[in-house]
């Protein structure tokens, strides 16, 4: 899946969560529409996102997606 | 049919099954029933194992009550856990299989630190993808008012007239956990959980349990003298995973079930009287009214904010506080909704009473919308 680009159908910055993303605190997901088709959930790096955004993805650590914002 | 329930609220000394225990002994004082007529027990539970470490929980509870040797089974369907436990219980006695039905839900959540039961909730999540990304359901709910927000144009203020307008049911509520009323200016400026929500669009931790006793509308009477009707009755399921969902900002399950219910029942969405909706966000109550037909699409903010659901509106929705202000232990959610809209059925809701109270709905939501039940009451 590495590579895959896409635009963010919908995001939100957490501020409360498990201890296991505690240190993460605040963080972004984002439900990103895949252009190869789809949708998945995953985490952004970088500059905050909002719908419609255009992302691409830059890595993917256990499973989950990382993104970042196309400028 | 009989009612009883527990204070909802954070209870350090009560365990479990004691909450459990008095929900179901209140509920069968309050039908004059006696643990031996009871014919099964249907329990809604979310996550005891992982909030109190105990499993086995139906006959756990069932025979504290007194309850010896019929089936006793507990029903997990995340949040609407106990309305499921409803819908299965009514399901047997209207097949015959059963006359008198037992119906509870009940969790203790406040035993575990804030961020163990955000941990136990996202349980409910789909734990190989969104959850693993580091979803809370806070969070699932804000992606969904985020989309709710750009595709329809609803606003902090419509989530906040949410929140106030609970607040100030729950106020009137003694077994409310939270009986408070806050302002427009608090409701909007709470600490951020997940943008766009902060902590008063957010439902309560609580601990708490609630009890619901069904018989065959014929031999209602040995029971009571205000019955009250199940005249409709559906649970429908859709996705775990929000990312699997084509349209975030509807619940197709909860359309589904509505859908089924209002056709069981011959009625419609406008001549429902009141409504106990699942508000486990503000969001979510925007949305349960538009999903179920009280208002158009993507109105469900504007015509919170106007004052539709109030005590005092056209449609009041959670007179009880909701989720939001009489607190939401999980599995206790469901069976507590018929509860409250049954308490209202027989002019027994005291401040908070409303003057039409013949026909009401009450929607159980289970995760981020993947199981839904709705239930039509009717007096007879």
């Amino acid at each position: 899946m590495n590579g895959e680009s896409g635009t963010v159908y919908t995001e939100t910055v957490i501020y409360s969560a498990p201890d296991a993303f505690a240190a993460d605190v605040p963080y972004q997901t984002a439900i990103v529409s895949l252009d190869s088709g789809g949708r998945v959930t995953g985490r952004i790096l970088g500059d905050r996102v909002a719908i419609e955004d255009r992302v691409a993805e830059v890595e993917v650590r256990d499973g989950v997606p990382f993104f970042r914002k196309i400028a | 049919m009989g009612i009883g329930k527990t204070p909802f609220g954070a209870f350090p000394d009560r365990d479990l099954r004691s909450l459990a225990v008095e929900a179901g002994e209140k509920c069968l004082r309050n039908a004059h029933a006696n643990p031996a007529q009871v014919e099964a027990v249907f329990l809604g539970n979310f996550a005891g194992p992982a909030f109190v470490g105990q499993n086995h929980l139906a006959p756990y509870v069932s025979t504290a009550l007194g309850i010896q040797g019929v089936p006793a089974t507990r029903i997990e369907g995340a949040c609407a856990s106990s309305g499921s436990a409803f819908f299965h219980a009514f399901t047997g006695v209207a097949s015959g299989v059963y006359d008198i039905v037992l119906v509870a839900g009940v969790e203790k959540m406040t035993s575990q630190p804030t961020p163990r039961v955000t941990e136990i909730l996202a349980s409910a999540g789909d734990c190989s993808g969104e959850i693993k990304a580091g979803s809370t359901f806070a969070s699932l709910f804000a992606m969904i008012a985020r989309r709710h927000m750009y595709q329809f144009g609803t606003t902090r203020e419509h989530l906040a007239a949410v929140a106030v307008k609970n607040h100030a049911n729950g106020a009137l509520n003694p077994d409310a956990h939270m009986r408070k009323a806050i302002t427009m200016e608090q409701a909007m400026a709470g600490k951020p959980i997940a943008e766009p929500l902060n902590l008063y669009d957010c439902s309560l931790i609580s601990d708490g349990a609630a009890a619901v006793l069904l018989a065959p509308a014929e031999r209602a009477h040995e029971f009571t003298d205000k019955p009250v009707r199940v005249l409709g009755i559906a649970q429908a399921s859709d996705f775990v995973a929000l990312d699997q969902k084509p349209d975030i900002t509807t619940f197709p399950a909860v359309r589904l079930a509505s859908e089924k219910a209002y056709r069981m029942a011959g009625v419609r969405p406008a001549d429902i009287q009141l409504a106990e909706v699942h508000d486990c966000f503000t969001i979510a109550e925007i949305i349960a009214l538009e999903d179920l037909g009280f208002a158009p699409r993507g109105e469900g903010g504007p015509f919170s904010l106007a004052g539709h659901t109030a005590r005092n509106g056209d449609k009041p929705v959670n007179t009880s506080g909701g989720l939001k202000s009489k607190g939401h232990p999980v599995g206790a959610t469901g069976a507590a909704q018929i509860c409250d809209l049954v308490l209202q059925m027989r002019c027994e809701a005291g401040e908070r009473q409303v003057p039409r109270h013949a026909l009401a709905l009450a929607q159980n939501l289970g995760g981020s919308g993947a199981t839904c039940v709705v239930t039509i009451l009717g007096t007879i």
